[in-house]
């Protein structure tokens, strides 16, 4: 607490009110509605609630569809950060070394991330289009060999990695602030003590790079399982066969689609509790941040 | 920078190139589509270089989407989100962090946690705010008796609405609701010596005068890092607007339209995929929020990393 500070409340109160009234509208309000529709069972328009418990989630969980969805949002998920954090590592390990041309290697890594997901999983469509993008070439020596419209593996393929495409400026900008965050003098000594700048890599940069790594690590999966709507809608929209059918997607198609409000509720509530464990994990490693730098 | 490592610097370099040739690709590739015809743009192999017609794709994909007004709206909704972010953000800060009250940290607490669930996880139930967003009140009143009260002693039935759907607000208001901001300025308040207020406070000023001369002027650099990041974010807004806004004519936002535009059954009816328009429509789209990071990339950089922790 600040040793110097004002004591008029009347202004202090209608000062944070305009957020508090806003985050209850659009925040709080929404949420505990998801919990409550999803103990309930409620007609699309109107028409009443009725409590049925769990019922809700028992058919959700015995629904192959809906475990069909977590599967390949794990897949996606994983997948994803798995790409992007490596990329985006090896990237910034080596623009760290500030050789000529470091400025432009660092805008052109860092640009894309003001690229709209559906803009992304537009073009990746072009890209991965089996009759006239990057891989056409390959039917038109196999026909029939590439194409993510019949395939559902190809399909998810194809949106790991315009997820992981999308993630990596992102995770460059955090891993290049944390390089540069170590002191220079650091580096230094080891050079003088003779480590090769591989070997500096290896044994003080990587090690000193663990809390933002870890940080980066949860936010990408974090991201993965809520974010992905975008993407997918212009990539795939699900298909084929439901194979790209991630979480976040099922939600919307399931309550907008199918009007089915009360699963979707369940479905938002696991999904929440999934976001809100990793939330959790996440605190841990800050904590541990801090005693790193 | 150290030593010379002639063979370790051409690897390096070969990296960083094939790194910034993964990330450019891809838009390369748009960018050639969208400059070919249609016929060009579906024979396989993929063109890599540039062909003449880039202009009348734009032109075309412009008209046929009805760009125009759409632009005019997705900046009325970029810049309304960075408005009323900052603003936000700003006061609600200065409030936790320069004023002594009970539940100051409940107040804390409670914006904090509108960190965790990002809007697509509790989307269905916010949608059903935004057709009426009185509607949190309404309950609580039919709850606690205060519209039957109102009943028994004036005989008005009250009916709280207000309708978001196909509205400004309704696209600005939910993306206000989080507490990215709110943060980057509690840290900032929290570097402001208390040397600072106490002089402020001799001078006579109050909390108020405080906050518009001496906060707002220092703050600048944190309202560019803020404004960049959340005019970026809001620009790219997908499922939201695609949601609330069925009167795509009037209030359609230009990142929704490119949902229109994927050549699929639905668009060409069978026929031949209309890449080199989707292609144009995307690269239009795109042009903003890059110049944006482009342009602010120092205060887009320092925003980034700073208000996510």
């Amino acid at each position: 607490m600040r040793r110097a500070y004002f004591k008029t409340s009347w202004i202090a109160a209608a000062l944070v009110a305009p957020q508090l009234l806003i985050i209850f509208v659009f925040f709080y309000w929404p949420s505990a509605q998801a919990v409550y529709w999803a103990f309930t069972l409620e007609q699309p328009w109107g028409g009443g609630n009725t409590w049925v418990g769990l019922q809700n989630f028992r058919n959700i969980l015995s629904d192959p569809y809906y475990w069909n969805s977590v599967r390949a949002s794990f897949l996606f998920a994983f997948g994803s950060t798995a790409l992007a954090m490596g990329m985006a590592l090896i990237l910034a390990l080596f623009a760290d070394r500030q050789l000529r041309g470091y400025k432009a290697y660092r805008l052109a890594v860092i640009w894309p991330y003001a690229i709209a997901a559906p803009a992304v999983g537009l073009a990746f469509r072009f890209i991965f289009a089996p009759g006239a993008g990057l891989f056409s070439y390959l039917n038109t020596l196999y026909p029939g060999l590439w194409d993510p419209s019949v395939s559902g593996t190809q399909a998810l393929l194809m949106v790991t990695i315009a997820g992981a495409w999308k993630l990596v400026s992102y995770n460059f900008i955090f891993f290049l602030a944390a390089l540069q965050s170590i002191p220079r003098s650091l580096t230094e000594a080891a050079a003088m003590d003779g480590a090769s700048v591989m070997r500096r890599m290896r044994d003080i940069q990587l090690p000193l790079m663990a809390p933002t790594f870890f940080f980066i690590l949860v936010i990408n999966i974090t991201d993965s399982f809520t974010d992905s709507f975008g993407i997918v809608d212009t990539l795939t929209g699900g298909g084929p066969a439901r194979a790209t059918d991630l979480m976040v997607y099922k939600i919307y198609s399931d309550g907008f689609r199918g009007f089915d409000y009360s699963g979707a509720a369940a479905q938002s509530i696991i999904l929440m509790g999934l976001v809100i464990a990793l939330t959790f994990v996440q605190f841990r490693y800050v904590e541990r941040r801090v005693h790193y730098t | 920078m150290i030593e010379r490592t002639p063979m370790l610097n051409v690897l390096t370099h070969l990296i960083l190139l094939m790194g910034v040739a993964i990330m450019a690709v891809p838009l390369w590739l748009a960018f050639v589509a969208a400059t070919h015809d249609l016929t060009t743009v579906n024979t396989a192999p993929v063109e890599v270089w540039p062909g003449p017609h880039l202009r009348e794709n734009m032109t075309e994909a412009w008209v046929r989407s009805d760009f125009g007004t759409k632009f005019v709206n997705t900046f009325i909704v970029a810049i309304g989100v960075v408005a009323g972010k900052i603003l936000l953000a700003a006061i609600t800060a200065f409030s936790i962090v320069f004023f002594d009250y009970r539940g100051r940290m409940l107040i804390f607490w409670l914006i904090f946690i509108t960190l965790m669930l990002p809007l697509e996880v509790r989307i269905v139930p916010t949608y059903a705010v935004a057709a009426n967003a009185l509607q949190p009140f309404q309950v609580i009143m039919d709850w606690t008796g205060i519209s039957w009260l109102i009943r028994t002693l004036t005989g008005i039935e009250v009916t709280l609405n207000w309708n978001l759907l196909n509205s400004y607000t309704g696209l600005i208001l939910p993306l206000v609701a989080t507490a990215t901001g709110t943060f980057l300025y509690r840290q900032f308040f929290m570097t402001i010596p208390d040397e600072l207020v106490e002089a402020a406070k001799m001078d006579g000023a109050g909390p108020l005068r405080f906050l518009r001369d001496i906060l707002i002027p220092l703050s600048v650099t944190n309202m560019a890092a803020l404004a960049t990041i959340m005019f970026v974010y809001s620009w790219n807004q997908y499922l939201w607007p695609l949601l609330i806004i069925t009167d795509r004519a009037n209030y359609g936002l230009v990142v929704v339209e490119l949902s229109d535009l994927i050549p699929d059954q639905l668009t060409t009816g069978g026929g031949t995929p209309t890449w080199h328009l989707a292609m144009a429509a995307t690269l239009m789209v795109m042009v903003p929020p890059i110049l944006v990071v482009i342009l602010m990339q120092r205060w887009f950089v320092r925003g980034l990393i700073n208000t996510d922790k």
